[in-house]
């Protein structure tokens, strides 16, 4: 017994020791190193995988043409599946072993705040590729955020409803971060607007039918429209049992269901819904005039040469305004020097994928209702609803 | 509560439960015959779906369904003959970590082959809009063939092992494994054919549940739970049990969401199902004696 | 004094490490070793109720994650507004609650982090206690569904519960003042600090719980492993026996959910999930079921490596294939591979231990 335990004991020193061999090598000097923690697995692998592939194709792309204001780019992708205890493992890795000067990500808001303080008290850029208002309110000096604040999207459906003479909603939203904040929101902005919600639910994103919770809303006979706020494929369920319980009311869908591949599988259910959206899904159908076309355009071809006409979605599109954003920053400056390129950041203007940022110090968000478009689905196509 | 209202929730409850007995169903083939819980049946499922839409590219749905089944039922052999069959009088919890590991690759190998995406197949009959109206409520056509599929299987299945002589053998290993070998019988076989019976059925549940629940990598560990919930609530081991307990638990589920928060749906069935367990601790429809006699 | 030789080694290596990462300036492994050594906290408690007294249970995530957020949601809710309340005046007469500053200058008034703490582990205790009775005297199959039926009511409950974070968990949970001086934070610079206090923490565990294997109470477990009926036929209690094991681990879990979650600043409905109770009930069995030197060992490596993000997106794969190689090949876990067998000289033992 005693033997058996001094031999493993003896392995795991062993072991211990040979990790110190494979200790982190020291950056070079013309080299800046970018950590990224994203979701790769796991239950928010639809948002981590696009993030992912930009991530890299654009790393590729930059040190191709000789780097970010003469450094090459040194990118460190940190798969959480989606768990914010090793997102936080992650973030002290990063922060102090590599030594990275931004971290890009988490795709989760609740990864996003766990390591929020972490990033801040440490000095560390965070442009964070979740959404909830929560990331940059307050504000913390190194946090920033690329997708669009839930709180304008919401302003974007109810003034749709307005238009539409709609004032009694029901209201379900997906068991995310992202459903929690857009279902807050929704109630809490509703009496501005003269919008009253009849009927509140959250439900699993991993649902596999949703007839009662459709049962339930149509009970009500005073609900005029539907808000679904999600971000999961599971999404299409509810629009397909709707359609199935026969109930024909008007169905809105928030910018989280930003992916063509959730049109391709609620199929002829979802025609006719109502969306707010970055110009992203529908950037062919932009005048040439528009700012954000030759963005849109290239990051869509890009993309799409390089993952086998995989379509693009918003949330490779947030990645994508991360990573440019702390590019500009560095170029603006010269160096990666964080004081100075979160100085230049916060005086940028910057067109991206999810609209025209305008950061300042007192909104590390940047994006404006003008971000958004309202979008249908016409033909299992995104189209422009107005 | 109006009538149309009652018959619409009941449907919807009707929907969930045969969603969940028909991956019951995998489970208590596998347990018959070996007395163990297949965790990896979920992936069963999974891969039927997926295999099914894959194929269905290049086939048409009748024959990418049933391609799918024999592909499924192909790696479910395997599976068994490469980490089952050789060991020597497994004890029932090794068998449950291997199932689990089992599980556990099949859905890593999947992410990597077929990506994160979700997929569907199409509507058996109609689209997404069809609707068949049953006693003034709506339902999609699509449940209908996931009723129907699963009273086929269970028929089937019980005329199976009542009457054909395979059946009867397997029964036979269930029952006394040793007496079954003295007998005469492969044992051995029986494990193979009852893992490659059960993936098929996963398969066929897969294939038809894939329209209204998507299918995607990892869609297993959730169905599995549901099913192993409602075979544990029915009873181990018996299909028809399963069929109605799966109606009771998707009946509760439907009509809990008056009362009380869809997000609690789960946490609600599930009390339920302890509260059964603390009660009756072999099953709503299981025998005392043989629940006593599996241990770990 | 023999069973206490293992424990010396153990606090020697604890130490070694330190000292080798501070000489070699990469004490941020130090980092991750701490986390592990809270999940092995928990794998050793779950140890003693699946390998000694043969109980499996699916639903430990559910007691780490009670004792997580109860701790979190108690010390990071402010109860400002609250303040001229009476239940809440009179808690602050008490002095069970402190005030304190957020980092944008805001005032904070939460619980003191000892009486979450309390409350957490005692909230765990009692659920154990009440579940255990009814829970334990189902067997097999039925015994694994309702500990992972438990362990999904927890998770739903994190996952639905507004005061929970919902999806999102709780972050900012700020760090916990055991005794002056001693602190369970995140911060950096409290690392080496903090690697002691975990340490320190599954060393007392341990000690606890080898006294218990070698007591009266813990032939009694052996015993009811063997046969629960030759053992009750000799008078051993062995519903009592079977609860307060129990009972133990759940505490021991709860205790790793509360001090994680104060070092990690923050948890997430993941912690309840299934895949953690399934995770840690494999790496018992990896470790050898009724081994606890095992289960510390192997899940100490298991978590530190998956923690530091060594096998990328394989994580989970690189555990499957570990956990079919194991059944298959080393079915009384990795320590009693057949190797050892030659090297150490032990009786022929007895087979079946699961």
């Amino acid at each position: 017994m005693k033997k058996l335990f001094a031999l493993s004991l003896s392995v795991l020193t062993l072991w211990a020791v040979s990790l110190f061999f494979v200790a982190p090598d020291d950056a070079q000097a013309d080299e800046i190193k970018i950590g990224a923690i994203i979701a790769e697995t796991g239950g928010a692998a639809f948002l981590g995988i696009p993030e992912a592939r930009t991530l890299r194709m654009l790393t590729d792309e930059v040190n191709a043409r000789g780097g970010v204001a003469g450094n090459t780019i040194k990118l460190i992708i940190k798969d959480s599946g989606g768990d914010p205890a090793k997102a936080v493992s992650f973030a002290k890795q990063l922060i102090e072993e590599e030594k990275v000067f931004a971290i890009i990500g988490p795709s989760t808001s609740g990864e996003t705040m766990a390591i929020k303080d972490i990033c801040d008290k440490n000095k560390t850029l965070l442009v964070s590729c979740a959404s909830t208002k929560a990331i940059v309110d307050p504000v913390a000096k190194h946090v920033f955020k690329t997708p669009q604040n839930d709180s304008l999207a919401v302003e974007m459906i109810y003034l749709e409803m307005q238009k539409k003479g709609i004032s009694k909603i029901a209201v379900a939203v997906g068991g995310t971060g992202f459903g929690k904040m857009g279902g807050k929101f929704l109630n809490e902005m509703a009496p501005q607007f003269g919008i009253t919600v009849l009927e509140n639910e959250v439900y699993d994103p991993k649902s596999t039918d949703l007839s009662s919770l459709v049962t339930k809303f149509m009970a009500n006979k005073e609900v005029e429209a539907v808000v679904n706020w999600s971000i999961v494929p599971a999404q299409a369920i509810l629009a397909k049992n709707m359609r199935q319980a026969g109930w024909d009311v008007p169905l809105f869908l928030s910018h989280g269901f930003g992916n063509i591949k959730y049109v391709e599988l609620g199929g002829a259910a979802l025609e006719g819904v109502f969306f707010p959206a970055g110009r992203l899904l529908v950037a062919d159908s932009l005048p040439e005039s528009h700012p954000q076309k030759a963005v849109l355009v290239k990051y869509t071809t890009d993309y799409q040469a390089m993952f086998n006409n995989e379509p693009v979605s918003t949330f490779g599109g947030h990645a994508y305004d991360a990573f440019k954003i702390l590019c500009k920053g560095i170029e603006t400056v010269g160096k990666a020097d964080t004081a100075m390129v979160i100085d230049a950041i916060e005086n940028m203007t910057f067109v991206g994928t999810g609209g025209i940022f305008t950061l300042t110090p007192t909104d590390h968000s940047g994006l404006k209702l003008e971000a958004f478009e309202m979008l249908t689905v016409k033909d299992g196509k995104f189209a422009l609803a107005n | 509560m109006n009538p149309d209202l009652f018959f619409q929730y009941m449907l919807a409850g009707i929907t969930y439960g045969f969603l969940y007995a028909i991956v019951a169903i995998g489970f208590n083939i596998i347990y018959n015959t070996t007395g163990i819980i297949n965790f990896a049946q979920g992936e069963f499922v999974m891969l039927g779906g997926m295999f099914a839409i894959t194929l269905n590219n290049i086939l048409p749905l009748p024959l990418a369904i049933a391609a799918a089944v024999v592909i499924t039922m192909l790696i479910g052999a395997l599976l068994e003959i490469l980490f089952i069959r050789w060991l020597d009088n497994p004890s029932v919890l090794r068998m449950i970590i291997i199932t689990i590991g089992l599980s556990i690759l099949i859905r890593e190998l999947a992410l990597h082959f077929w990506g994160e995406t979700v997929f569907s197949l199409p509507y058996f009959t109609g689209n997404e809009l069809s609707t068949v109206s049953i006693l003034g409520a709506k339902v999609s056509p699509q449940v209908l063939w996931v009723i129907g599929v699963s009273i086929i299987m269970v028929t089937a299945l019980s005329l199976f092992f009542k009457f054909t002589f395979t059946g009867q053998q397997m029964r036979a290993c269930a029952a006394n494994r040793l007496a079954a070998r003295l007998c005469g019988i492969n044992a051995k076989n029986m494990v193979t054919f009852s893992f490659m019976l059960s993936a098929g059925i996963g398969a066929v549940a897969g294939s038809v549940i894939s329209p209204i629940t998507y299918t995607q990598y990892d869609i297993g560990p959730g169905l599995a739970i549901k099913g192993f919930t409602v075979a544990i609530l029915g009873g181990l081991g018996n299909s028809v049990a399963a069929v109605i307990a799966g109606l009771l638990l998707g009946l509760i589920e439907s009509f809990s969401i008056i009362v009380i928060p869809l997000a609690f749906q789960e946490a609600v069935s599930i009390s339920i199902l302890l509260i059964i367990l603390f009660v009756r601790p072999h099953g709503l429809f299981g025998r005392s004696d043989t629940a006593s006699l599996k241990e770990f | 004094m023999r069973q206490y030789f293992p424990l010396c080694i153990f606090l020697a290596l604890v130490v070694l490490i330190q000292l080798v990462t501070q000489i070699t300036e990469t004490a941020f492994y130090l980092t991750q070793l701490t986390m592990s050594a809270y999940y092995s906290l928990l794998i050793i408690g779950l140890c003693t109720i699946m390998g000694y007294a043969g109980q499996i249970s699916l639903g430990h995530a559910g007691f780490f994650a009670i004792g997580g957020y109860l701790s979190a949601g108690l010390t990071t809710h402010n109860l400002q507004p609250f303040a001229d309340t009476g239940i809440t005046s009179l808690l602050d007469k008490a002095g069970l609650l402190v005030s304190s500053k957020d980092l944008y200058g805001d005032t904070l008034l939460t619980v003191h982090p000892w009486i979450a703490c309390i409350v957490a582990i005692s909230t765990a205790v009692i659920i154990a206690l009440v579940l255990g009775g009814p829970v334990l005297k189902l067997k097999g199959h039925y015994l694994a569904m309702a500990t992972l039926g438990f362990g999904i009511i927890i998770f739903r409950i994190a996952m639905a519960t507004p005061y929970f974070g919902e999806a999102d968990g709780l972050s900012g949970v700020p760090s916990f003042t055991l005794l002056p001086g001693i602190t369970v934070s995140g911060d950096f610079g409290a690392r080496i600090i903090n690697y002691y206090i975990a340490w320190g923490t599954v060393l007392i565990g341990m000690l606890l719980l080898i006294n218990l294997v070698n007591s009266r109470m813990g032939r009694a477990l052996s015993a009811l492993h063997g046969s629960e009926e030759a053992a009750q036929a000799m008078g051993v209690n062995t519903a009592r026996a079977k609860l307060l094991t129990f009972v133990l681990s759940a505490a021991y879990a709860a205790l790793a959910g509360v001090l994680l979650t104060h070092y990690n600043g923050s948890i997430g409905p993941g912690e309840a999930g299934v895949m953690k109770s399934v995770r840690y009930v494999a790496i018992v069995a990896i470790g050898g079921m009724a081994h606890l030197w095992g289960a510390l060992i192997i899940g100490t490596l298991l978590n530190f490596m998956s923690m530091r993000g060594l096998f990328g997106s394989y994580d989970d794969a690189v555990f499957g294939i570990i956990l079919i190689l194991i059944m298959l090949f080393a079915p009384q876990g990795l320590l009693r591979l057949h190797i050892w067998k030659h090297i150490q000289k032990i009786k022929p033992k007895k087979h079946g231990t699961a």
